[in-house]
Formats: structure tokens, C-alpha cells, sequence
């Protein structure tokens, strides 16, 4: 775990390098900056090392966190997901679809005067716990639910 | 024709926004009628700006479903303009501009 973890951080520093560098030729716009989709962490497999990737750890206390999603979502093609959190200084979120193959579905960086919440719809292979992250100040929560899939939603 | 549909209300000081778009959202595992897999088509990033402030940054990846639903809440104005826009990876985009009511 601790070679991934430096693993990751030499990756972080090479692309945050190239991109410092790109900004400082003129070739991006500071604005193109927030675009930075975190291809890592949505290619990863397994939701471990997806963990990894996408929020640099595996250890989440549970936090102050509501899921609304249905118990058994008839068509895995679209599941409706809300999170909402009422704790304070919440910078980031994320969602996760456990027994996803690519189990990282969206993250959230929330801009000024941003309200810690978010609705989407969600597609789910199977069965499967759904995880929420949340980032309140340095340290990421999560929370879990079960959400049961009658016919599943991921290609074929 | 944009390929995005949004509101944004506010009451007492918090503006919802609801947002659809208009997206295939390809995970790229799906084939088309000759056998051949559809390469992933996806929008990968959402920003919500006002004025020159950034309010919300959405990644997306595959596994959000087609045509996209997001619905977040920020603390803003009626009357001020709330600029939503999408990138998908293969180079695509689209932006909108919608009043606060």
C-alpha cells in the first residue's frame, strides 16, 4: 500500500509539473485547469485500488451522510442517487458503485458557496453497495447503501 | 438546439439547479448492429460558473446514465446568470446560460 500511495503522489507531481508548465507557455487557459478529469481513478478496477485513485485512501469513517436511492432499482441503466451531508467544510464528493467494474461513477469538487449535495442518475452492472465519500476538511466519510438491481445496466 | 436543459430557482438564498443533457454516454462494452463495440462516448466534466466564479465541477465518468440528470444547490441570487458547461472526451461540448428565477 505504501509503494501505490508513492506511486500515486509521483504520478500527482508529473501531471501537476507538465500542466504548470503548459499554463506557463500560454498553451491553457487558467480556467482549463478545472478540467482536469482524473483518468486514474476512472479506469481503475476493484474498489480498493479505485479508492485509491480517486481520493488517495482506503480509510473513510463513516460520516454524516444520506443516500436517497430506490432498494431494488428495476433497471440498472438508471438508478436515481442523492447525497446529501450535513457536515461542515466539505470541499469534494464522490460516488461509488461497488461491484461496478469501473466502481468510481462521478466526483463532485464544490465551488464557492457550494450546498454539500448532489442528484444524479447512475447506472449499476448488478446488485451492489453503493458508497458515498465525502470531504470535510482534510478528511474523507463515507457512507453505504444497498441498493438491490433486478435487470442490470452496464452494456451487453 | 442545446443539448442542455436547466433551471435554477432560488428560495431563501439557495439557488437549486436542475440540470438535463442531452448524451449517449457510452461505456464503451455496449456493440452496435454489425457486432462491433461502440468506443466509450462520455461526458467527462460539468462546470457551473457565475460570473467568474466557479460553483460546482462535476467528473463524470461512463457509468452515469444516458441523457444526465444532475441536480445541485449553491448559495446565489435571483436574477444573476448561471453558465453550465459539458465536455465529453471525445472533444465535444456545449454551454448554457440560464437566469436564476
Amino acid at each position: 500500500m505504501t509503494s501505490n500511495k508513492r506511486r500515486v503522489f509521483l504520478k500527482g507531481t508529473l501531471a501537476a509539473g507538465t500542466v504548470g508548465v503548459a499554463v506557463g507557455a500560454g498553451l491553457l487557459a487558467p480556467s482549463k485547469l478545472l478540467a482536469a478529469w482524473p483518468e486514474d481513478a476512472f479506469k481503475a478496477r476493484g474498489f480498493e485500488d479505485t479508492l485509491q485513485a480517486a481520493l488517495g485512501t482506503t480509510d473513510m469513517p463513516e460520516g454524516d451522510i444520506e443516500i436517497s436511492a430506490p432498494e431494488i432499482a428495476e433497471n440498472g441503466m438508471v438508478v436515481p442517487v442523492t447525497v446529501e451531508t450535513g457536515m461542515s467544510d466539505v470541499s469534494e464528493m464522490a460516488l461509488f458503485v461497488v461491484e461496478n467494474g469501473s466502481p468510481l461513477t462521478s466526483k463532485y469538487v464544490l465551488g464557492a458557496g457550494a450546498v454539500p449535495m448532489f442528484a444524479t442518475r447512475i447506472k449499476m452492472g448488478q446488485s451492489s453497495d453503493v458508497v458515498a465519500a465525502v470531504k470535510s476538511g482534510d478528511t474523507w466519510y463515507s457512507a453505504t447503501r444497498e441498493v438491490k438491481v433486478t435487470i442490470g445496466g452496464c452494456g451487453g | 438546439m442545446s443539448t442542455i436543459r436547466v433551471r435554477a430557482q432560488e428560495s431563501d438564498g439557495i439557488v437549486t439547479v436542475r440540470a438535463l443533457m442531452t448524451h449517449p454516454m457510452e461505456t464503451g462494452t455496449s456493440k452496435d448492429a454489425a457486432g462491433d463495440l461502440i468506443p466509450p462516448h462520455h461526458i467527462d466534466v460539468v462546470t457551473a460558473d457565475v460570473g467568474d466564479t466557479n460553483v460546482m465541477t462535476a467528473y463524470w465518468g461512463v457509468t452515469i446514465s444516458r441523457n444526465p440528470f444532475f441536480q445541485f444547490q449553491f448559495e446565489g441570487n435571483k436574477g444573476d446568470t448561471l453558465k453550465l458547461a459539458w465536455t465529453d472526451n471525445q472533444g465535444g461540448s456545449d454551454s448554457v446560460e440560464a437566469t436564476i428565477g
